[in-house]
């Protein structure tokens, strides 16, 4: 289960805010960086910049968290995505999430998070000096042991589909 | 329609009252915002006349309809009020983010009129608008202004502009700063805030900035994006040496203005250029501003021994850390022109105007002359508290501290170079126009930035005609006086109307000019603009601000350079001999102007602008 995610290279951010304002255009048509999911850090006395967003962790605390299965796995792309239809706006999983990537929209009343745009994010397109790089991630120590809890996962939730 | 919000704030600080108004569409469509559109609110509600400290002056925050959105460099807010350095109509440009944050509050400008009875800040987020306290944060720096708000109010994201102990202090360059680093940096804006008591305005938005054509938007900023991308300044060279890049070329064609523009060159200039700001290990990295894809901030730390070696008593906690700066003009005017070499000084220089909040180019140049007040002996060692000589690191250090604070000696010098020279003396001394000082161009090496610097709206400036772009770097003759004329009035009406108006930064005119900012300007509006519209906008806020500037006094007396430029020649380099012959190209200019030989707009040309 190879699937591509989100590489970040803090030392060629420049803290431009190009990922936020694309990011906020795909989640509501504006420019509005407080709709965004991918949030910028500007750690000025360091002179370092970086964003951060969704890790789409292998096992996600959003998931487990969500009393009524509202965040699902998009097969293609692996990413964790929020349910609109079921997401009672309890919040709970912006709570469980340890990263802060969760996040919740009072006027929708529903959660939302990064979804990677369905495999094209937009983020990483807007970013002018390539600071986030869309990718498939070199395996580390957590890797294979991870990849065996999603892949358990994902049998689960195909074969119930 | 987009781009802009469509609604103002209105802040009356002698009633502590704040009113949401509708933006004039008519006047928005005519002057598009940013320095356009503020103007046309100074010039409808204020009488040119009034004192620019008293609370008859009204000081405007305006941002453009690009602010806000992901068109490279659309950061910008203007701040346009009657200078205090200058008492002509001025058009401070900043970015970094807090014009952006206005917008996402839901508002295209913020009006300040009158003065509060003691020390208040403006607390904006979104609907919730509140005139504050700041009795608390009087006498505290900018930095520690931002950090201080953030912390009761809890809320990490607001993005202040504020002004330090000069702004409250009336220093005459005094400017307003946000986000630490970014300056409105001219003319005396922050005198202007700090006569009316206010110390800052914090920002939080959390709306969106809404587009007309959201799909045709994205198209055009992605064009302008790719053309920036692909040019060797904006797409490289700004990121990697930021403007101190220009320094080099300028010297070697003379025309770098040092010790108090006696000279065209300066020896040091190795020590203080963009190689040496990297090969010293200063220069940490480089930092955009909101939406920028240029770059061009420097990130640096003093690393040569400079905390040690100099005595600095405002808040030496943070030399440790790194910092913004310096730009070319910095460089210059806290380097060159006072004749030091030594980065540490001039970093530590920058840092200071910024916390204490005071234009740099304005605090080295009346620093320079007044170092050559000191080598005149007219200034002396007990005077100042120290040996003013050019290329001190110590005295330079010890006026911009002063100065801030308004201290023995820096209480003169705090009123600029042109006061300061009158009242030793030497009227002669002042290196400026209108009372505002030089950039770092010397225009007897370039005779179109000696035109562009007299017909400047807000005194000496090199941000509204930057013919050394021709002169210099491209292929115009610098010592000829043909088509400086020209070019001159094609760069103002150019910058005002796409740049200046808009909400983009100047600095993406090396890649971009009005045919990528006109698709932009159009889906953000839905309003079908030309580029011939634009560059007519551009004429007319230029006309306007020169109307405001003859109803406050100036005459055409007034578009002139010192006696230095015109009839000292450079001593020595490439540019020796030559002095600027401003009167072979100003009849020309307000001829082409369409005004008459006083410099005032024809009843015609006013007309035709629809200005009559
Ligand atoms: S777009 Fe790239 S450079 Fe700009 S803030 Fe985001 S990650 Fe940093």
């Amino acid at each position: 289960m190879a699937h591509r995610m989100l590489r970040i290279v803090p030392e060629k951010c420049t803290g431009c805010m190009q990922c936020e304002l694309a990011c906020s255009f795909v989640q509501t048509g504006a420019f509005q960086p407080s709709r965004s999911v991918i949030r910028v850090h500007l750690f000025d006395e360091q002179a370092s910049y970086a964003p951060y967003t969704c890790f789409q962790c292998r096992e996600a605390w959003c998931m487990t968290a969500c009393p009524v299965n509202a965040i699902a796995v998009n097969l293609a792309t692996g990413a964790k995505v929020v349910l609109e239809q079921t997401c009672v706006g309890c919040a709970l999983c912006t709570i469980a999430c340890p990263f802060g990537t969760m996040f919740y929209n009072p006027d929708t009343k529903k959660a939302f998070k990064c979804n990677l745009c369905e495999g094209d994010p937009a983020c990483a397109r807007a970013c002018p000096t390539a600071a986030i790089v869309y990718e498939a991630a070199a395996p580390d120590w957590m890797t294979p042991w991870a990849d065996k809890v999603h892949s358990r996962y994902l049998e689960a939730v195909s074969s119930s589909s | 329609m987009g781009g802009w919000t469509g609604k103002i704030l209105r802040v009356d600080l002698t009633r502590r009252s704040v009113k949401v108004e509708p933006l004039n569409i008519a006047w928005a469509r005519d002057f598009i915002g940013g320095r356009g559109l503020g103007a046309r609110y100074l010039f409808a509600e204020m009488d040119p006349r009034v004192d620019a400290l008293s609370p008859d002056n009204k000081l405007i925050f305006a941002t453009g309809p690009l602010t806000g959105t992901n068109a490279s460099c659309g950061a910008r807010y203007m701040v346009v009020t009657k200078g205090a350095l200058t008492g002509a109509i001025t058009t401070s440009n900043s970015g970094g983010h807090w014009g952006p944050e206005l917008k996402f509050a839901g508002y295209d400008m913020v009006i300040v009129e009158g003065k509060a009875p003691e020390p208040m800040y403006l607390w904006i987020y979104d609907d919730e608008v509140e005139i504050r306290s700041a009795r608390h944060l009087w006498g505290r720096t900018t930095w520690e202004t931002e950090d201080l708000i953030r912390e009761e109010s809890g809320v990490p994201d607001a993005v202040v502009a504020s002004i330090g102990p000069a702004g409250e202090r009336l220093v005459r360059f005094a400017c307003i700063i946000n986000d630490r680093h970014r300056a409105a940096g001219r003319s005396g804006v922050g005198a202007v805030m700090g006569s009316k008591n206010l110390k800052a305005i914090a920002v939080r938005g959390t709306r969106g900035v809404a587009l007309a054509e959201p799909k045709a938007f994205l198209e055009a900023t992605w064009t302008a994006k790719a053309r920036m991308a692909k040019n060797p300044v904006t797409g490289s060279g700004f990121a990697k040496f930021g403007t101190l890049a220009t320094m080099d070329p300028i010297n070697e064609v003379g025309a770098l203005p040092t010790f108090n523009h006696q000279q065209g060159q300066f020896e040091g200039v190795q020590q203080i250029g963009a190689g040496a700001l990297k090969k010293s290990g200063r220069l940490l990295t480089n930092k955009a501003c909101f939406a920028c894809t240029i770059a061009c901030g420097r990130v640096t730390k003093v690393t040569g021994g400079g905390v040690e070696r100099y005595t600095i008593y405002t808040s030496r906690k943070n030399w440790r850390m790194a910092a913004e700066g310096p730009e070319y003009e910095n460089a210059w005017s806290l380097g060159a022109d006072c004749g030091i070499a030594d980065q540490d000084a001039i970093l530590m220089a920058n840092y200071l105007c910024n916390e204490l909040g005071m234009d740099p180019i304005s605090m080295g140049v009346t620093v320079a002359a007044a170092m050559e007040l000191y080598e005149k002996g007219v200034l002396t060692e007990e005077q100042c508290g120290i040996a003013l000589r050019f290329g001190s690191g110590g005295a330079l250090l010890k006026m911009v501290e002063d100065t801030g604070w308004r201290r023995g000696i820096g209480a003169e010098l705090a009123e600029g170079a042109m006061r300061l020279t009158a009242r030793f003396g030497h009227p002669e001394l002042f290196m400026g126009v209108k009372g505002q000082e030089f950039p770092a161009y010397d225009p007897r090496g370039l005779q179109g930035m000696g035109l562009g610097y007299a017909t400047s709206n807000r005194g000496a400036c090199h941000l509204r005609a930057f013919t050394a772009g021709a002169e210099v770097f491209g292929k115009m003759d610098r010592t000829a006086t043909d088509g400086k004329a020209e070019l001159t009035k094609k760069l103002q009406d150019t910058g005002a109307g796409s740049y200046d108006a808009s909400g983009l930064c100047s600095f993406v005119d090396s890649a971009i000019g009005p045919k990528d900012v006109v698709p932009m300007l159009a889906a953000a509006t839905g309003l079908p603009y030309t580029v011939e519209e634009i560059l007519k906008i551009g004429e007319r806020i230029h006309n306007l601000e020169r109307l405001f500037n003859l109803r406050a006094g100036f005459t055409a007396k007034d578009d002139t350079l010192p006696r230095r430029m015109l009839a000292e020649p450079t001593p020595s380099g490439p540019s020796a001999g030559m002095v600027n012959r401003l009167a072979e190209m100003l009849p020309r200019y307000y001829e082409i102007r369409g005004w008459d030989a006083d410099g005032r707009p024809t009843p015609a040309k006013l007309a035709d602008l629809g200005l009559a």
